[in-house]
């Protein structure tokens, strides 16, 4: 009888292994441990047995079961582990495909550069200021010292705008916001003015509309050696490179007196990226500030050429055609 | 200013190399443009005498010379040159000679004849000369003699661009001032002395305008020959500084202009009539110029005059009538002062310019003017001949050179470095600034060569010019703290930016000038500003609106073959030319894909809502009315105002289906545009109480109209205000199959919460009833 059990268990089972999914498998285990199970008949049996034989019988059949279920349990979680996996294989994606939906676009190189300087600025207590692009004499050239017969009033240099009443321009540089913002605020002021500027000139590297950013400090005591610090760090760390070797190179402007350009040591030797000085008694006069006891100084710089020298564009008329092929690249 | 090294020299020769010497002048403000060699390089070429020519046996064109090169055997050379000829001095190659381009001379064999050595032209040495043939030199040049050493090749061209102010520098003697001054050594100026007067034949000269010519002295020089030729040395440093010889007598005022900076004149005094006047023109005087342009004369314009007519255009240009030629005998040289105010401006008005006219118009050194007519009669005599009358000159108040105060404190702070009173005394001094020490303030008289120190700025910058840029120390700048304020009701411009960057969109920049097309067809302006001098002929108009630049850039997309553009701009527009009617806006257009093409992505074009989400995403947290209006630009039944706090700040839709035909973009793009500073402004956030408890979402169908707008039921929903409705949104738009003729149905859902409690199911209905009941008075049935 005994023989017969383990028979059995053996049979069941490799029946339980042999079961190919969890239907046939609990089809399976009805056959062995069910109500009409081969295992649940022998313990139906044992009633009826003599009692020392009820015991060692019972024992073994008991034992049986439990190897059955054990079987059955680790069959099930094969099973399982096996529909798991397939599925799985069958959701399976291919990850290399690009993801969908916006891509995105991006910022002109020209407003990435202007957003790096205004922050550079902002980060020594700078604010940003702004202004009209149309602009009276008096805030284009008048307040800012340059004389009646100066060349840059000129037809040829300056666009004028047909205007009733006095002569209008478009603004030749962002000078005139520092103007308006010297009328009407009051020492200490440091600002940037970052905008568009317009000059009758157009070729390969003259845009008739192009975009400075100048900036002003003017407070007691500040003098050119505090200039020389401010251009000189904010250069090296425009460009990141504390080795950076700029040079201030005496120069003429009409608005600010002593005068400099701004050098700056390029791979091809010096390269002019702006001007700057101390501002002229005159333009402080004219906006009601008093140079004794206030001084300051002002530079500007092309933001267009800064640009071009930190992303490397060759061509200075790429950034006003708008070609989305180029400006893909500003991501 | 262009000039040549070695003459430069001849004034001051600092112990420093060409390099050292252009980095001197550049770093002390006269900037060093150009720096290059008067030659190329080459070696072996030397002065050489042709002997005799004899024609080569076997070549027409070809001579074969003896030529003499400074030893016992003359050398044979084969020679193609024109132009050469018996007893002519040229520059000689000789065997191993190398010239430019790398062109080596060697031994060889021309057509059987041995040559040893090439007669070389000008282009062949570098040195053109525009002559078809041997370069010719002059007759008593030294045969054997170097021709670099002999034509001083090994000089270098400098090229200052001077800023406006530094007139002084516009001169030999300007220059050497300057690097005396900057490298403190000795001047060697050219010795001037006052010519011998052998005639006593003058020309009586008047100041008929003292303020505008306060200053003119003029001199006779009989008996001058012409056709004199302008002497090597001096047709050297004229061509070198940039200036063509013409004729002798000419190239005498030029080389004064450029050796004194004190611009001349000579006359034909042949030609001349009477008294020589420095006055302003009259009424309807006419002069025609050296360049032969004719020219009314304005009232404002000082001219000579002699006994009858205007003979010259003061400070500008000498008239044609009365011009130097090869026939004059006699000169009246004129030597003057004109005052550039009185100048200035006029070389502009008449579309050219002089040497002279620059010069006058910026400052010419007012006590220089008799040193300058001596140096070009000295000059004249010794290259022309004849004989000196006495000088003629009339002088009247010129112009005064205050004192300008300095103060030793201000420049400390100015330039925030201490400079020892000596240092800046030395420094002033060297530059011929007059320097009378007072204490604590300087007085410090500018020399009549400046023309630009007024105040003590100017004085400042000069220290600071010569003490050096560079060693003004570099320290960070100590300065006050204070921190800049940060609106809370105020968002940037880069956020908006940033957030059309985040759907796809590029930035655009494009010209404030517009053409007047875009202006009328797609902003309905026929008023725009406009452009008095235009950079085109059809950009001659400021825009109101950014769309006519965003769908011309569509176009130019469109031909470089892409297949979806979206671009925006953030910019000022023109509405008038007062500062508060040019606002920023920001327009954006998109057209092509609703997505970049890309895989199991549907293929759909753009289309209003699309972008209608990109401007409402712009408002949030804000919502807009999207009303119905018409715009030039626009679809009428595609396109809407946008509304926002009671005023419209925009248009939104798709480009009127007239300009997608004549601007032949092929399908619309759709477009809006937007005042910017209503995009700024957000309120500040103020939270609500957090609600616990969960929301009741109840949906609502309705049927309406085809034509009913939404938004008029969502308002109406609005109006009801009952704090229990936290939102309710339309979810569904459906048409068709099912519906009655001519109507849709509208599915919203509504969502109620309370913060307080639960809702019971009755608060639930009651909404629901107050909205079903709103909706059928707004003329939509419950779809059910």
């Amino acid at each position: 009888m005994v023989a017969n059990v383990n028979e059995l268990l053996a049979e069941g089972i490799a029946a339980l292994n042999a079961a190919a999914d969890s239907q046939e498998l609990e089809n399976t285990k009805a056959r062995y441990v069910g109500k009409e199970g081969a295992i649940t008949a022998l313990l139906k049996q044992l009633g009826s047995l003599p009692p020392e034989e009820k015991k060692t019988f019972g024992a073994t059949v008991n034992q049986a079961k439990q190897a059955f279920e054990g079987a059955l349990n680790a069959r099930r979680e094969a099973l399982a582990a096996e529909k798991l996996a397939k599925q799985l294989a069958a959701e399976a994606l291919d990850i290399t495909l690009p993801g969908r939906g916006h891509r995105g676009g991006g910022l002109h190189p020209v407003t990435l550069v202007q957003q790096r300087i205004e922050s550079l600025f902002r980060s020594i207590g700078f604010a940003v200021a702004d202004g009209p692009e149309i602009e009276n004499d008096f805030h284009n050239f008048e307040a800012l010292n340059i004389p009646k017969n100066h060349p840059a009033r000129a037809m040829q240099d300056t666009f004028y705008v047909e205007s009733d009443g006095e002569p209008l321009v478009l603004r030749t540089h962002t000078s005139p916001i520092q103007v308006r913002y010297m009328l009407n605020n009051e020492p200490p002021i440091k600002i940037v003015a970052p905008g568009r500027v317009f000059r009758v000139d157009s070729d390969a590297t003259h845009s008739p509309m192009f975009h400075q950013m100048e900036g002003l400090w003017v407070e007691e005591g500040v003098s050119f050696a505090d200039l020389k610090s401010v251009i000189v760090d904010f250069l090296r760390r425009f460009f990141e490179r504390d080795d950076l070797q700029v040079r201030f190179r005496p120069s003429f402007f009409p608005f600010t007196e002593p005068s400099a350009e701004i050098d700056v040591l390029g791979a091809r030797g010096w390269l002019e990226v702006g001007g700057c000085g101390m501002v002229h008694p005159n333009v402080l006069r004219n906006v009601n500030i008093d140079p004794e006891k206030y001084t300051g100084f002002a530079f500007g710089i092309g933001l267009d050429r800064f640009a071009m020298l930190y992303y490397g564009v060759n061509d200075l008329r790429l950034f006003f055609e708008n070609d989305q092929s180029f400006l893909q690249q500003f991501r | 200013m262009q000039f040549s090294e070695q003459w430069l020299r001849t004034w001051v020769n600092p112990a420093l190399n060409s390099d050292e010497l252009a980095h001197l002048l550049t770093m002390a403000g006269l900037e060093v443009e150009e720096n290059e060699p008067a030659a190329p390089a080459f070696n072996d070429v030397f002065v050489a005498e042709v002997l005799s020519i004899a024609k080569h046996p076997d070549a027409d064109r070809l001579n074969v010379c003896q030529v003499n090169v400074g030893e016992a055997e003359p050398l044979t050379i084969v020679c193609g040159a024109p132009n050469v000829a018996p007893g002519l001095k040229v520059p000689c190659a000789r065997i191993g000679a190398n010239l430019p381009g790398d062109f080596k001379i060697k031994r060889a064999k021309v057509r059987g004849v041995e040559s040893f050595g090439m007669l070389c032209s000008g282009d062949e040495l570098g040195i053109p000369d525009g002559v078809d043939g041997l370069l010719i030199l002059p007759a008593d040049a030294p045969v054997g003699t170097p021709l670099r050493d002999y034509l001083q090749l090994d000089d270098r061209l400098l090229t200052l661009k001077l800023t406006p102010n530094r007139t002084d520098c516009l001169s030999i003697k300007g220059i050497a001032r300057e690097v005396a001054a900057l490298v403190a050594c000795e001047q060697t100026p050219v010795a001037v002395s006052e010519a011998a007067v052998s005639t006593d034949v003058t020309r009586a000269v008047v100041l008929g305008d003292a303020a505008a010519c306060p200053r003119y002295a003029g001199r006779v020089i009989r008996g001058v020959n012409a056709r004199a030729a302008t002497p090597m040395w001096m047709k050297q440093r004229l061509e070198r500084s940039g200036v063509r010889s013409i004729s002798a007598l000419v190239d005498v005022t030029n080389y004064v202009l450029l050796e004194q900076g004190q611009p001349m004149h000579a006359f034909d005094n042949a030609k001349l009539s009477g008294t020589i006047t420095a006055r302003m023109a009259q009424a309807g005087e006419k002069i025609v110029l050296l360049n032969d342009k004719e020219l009314a004369l304005d009232a404002d314009m000082l001219v000579i005059a002699d006994a009858h007519k205007p003979v010259a255009l003061a400070g500008i240009m000498g008239g044609a009538a009365t011009a130097v030629d090869d026939d004059t005998t006699e000169i009246f040289l004129e030597s003057a002062f004109f005052a550039p105010n009185v100048i200035a401006g006029k070389s502009r008005r008449i579309g050219f310019g002089s040497d002279s006219s620059y010069r006058f118009e910026r400052g010419v050194d007012f006590t220089a003017t008799r040193i300058a007519l001596e140096r070009a009669t000295q000059l004249v005599l010794e290259i022309c001949g004849g004989e000196a009358g006495p000088v003629v000159e009339q002088i009247a108040e010129l112009p005064a050179r205050p004192a300008v105060n300095l103060r030793l404190a201000r420049v400390a702070r100015v330039l925030g470095v201490d400079l020892p009173r000596e240092r800046i005394i030395t420094i002033l001094e060297s530059l011929g600034l007059g320097v009378a020490d007072q204490g604590e303030v300087l007085a410090v008289t500018p020399p009549s060569f400046r023309f630009d120190i007024e105040i003590e700025e100017d004085l400042i910058e000069e220290i600071a010019r010569v003490y050096g840029y560079d060693n003004v120390p570099v320290a960070p700048s100590a300065a006050r703290l204070a921190m800049l304020p940060q609106p809370g009701n105020l968002r940037g411009k880069s956020l908006l930016k940033n957030l059309l960057v985040a759907r796809d969109y590029f930035e655009a920049i494009n010209y404030a000038f517009v053409e007047e097309r875009w202006e009328k067809e797609l902003a309905g302006n026929d008023q725009p500003v406009r452009l008095i001098n235009p950079i085109a002929s059809q950009w001659n108009v400021m825009r109101s609106s950014l769309i006519g630049g965003l769908v011309n850039a569509l176009k130019a997309n469109q031909n470089r073959r892409q297949d979806r553009v979206r671009l925006f701009e953030l910019a000022r527009v023109f509405n008038g030319t007062t500062a508060d009617t040019q606002p920023e806006k920001l327009a954006a257009l998109a057209w092509g894909g609703r997505h970049a093409e890309q895989w199991g992505g549907g293929k759909d074009a753009v289309d209003f809502f699309d972008v209608k989400a990109d401007v409402e995403a712009l408002l949030a947290p804000r919502s807009a009315d999207f009303k119905r209006a018409s715009h030039p630009a626009l679809h009428p039944g595609r396109s809407a105002e946008v509304w926002l706090d009671g005023r419209s700040i925009g248009v939104l839709g798709e480009l009127h289906p007239r300009w997608v035909q004549s601007y032949e973009l092929g399908s619309a793009p759709v477009l809006f545009e937007l005042d910017v500073e209503a995009l700024l402004n957000v309120a500040r956030i103020e939270a609500k109480p957090h609600a616990k408890f969960q929301p009741v979402r109840r949906d609502l169908a309705l049927l309406v109209d085809e034509a009913a707008a939404t938004a008029d039921l969502l308002t109406a929903f609005a109006g009801m205000k009952n704090p229990l409705v936290t939102n309710i949104e339309i979810f569904d738009v459906y048409r068709g199959k099912g519906l009655p003729e001519g109507k849709k149905s509208l599915a919203f859902k509504v969502l109620m919460q309370d913060t307080a409690k639960t809702l019971t199911d009755e608060e639930v209905e009651a909404v629901m009833a107050g909205l079903i009941k709103i909706a059928e008075q707004s003329g939509a049935q419950l779809r059910v």
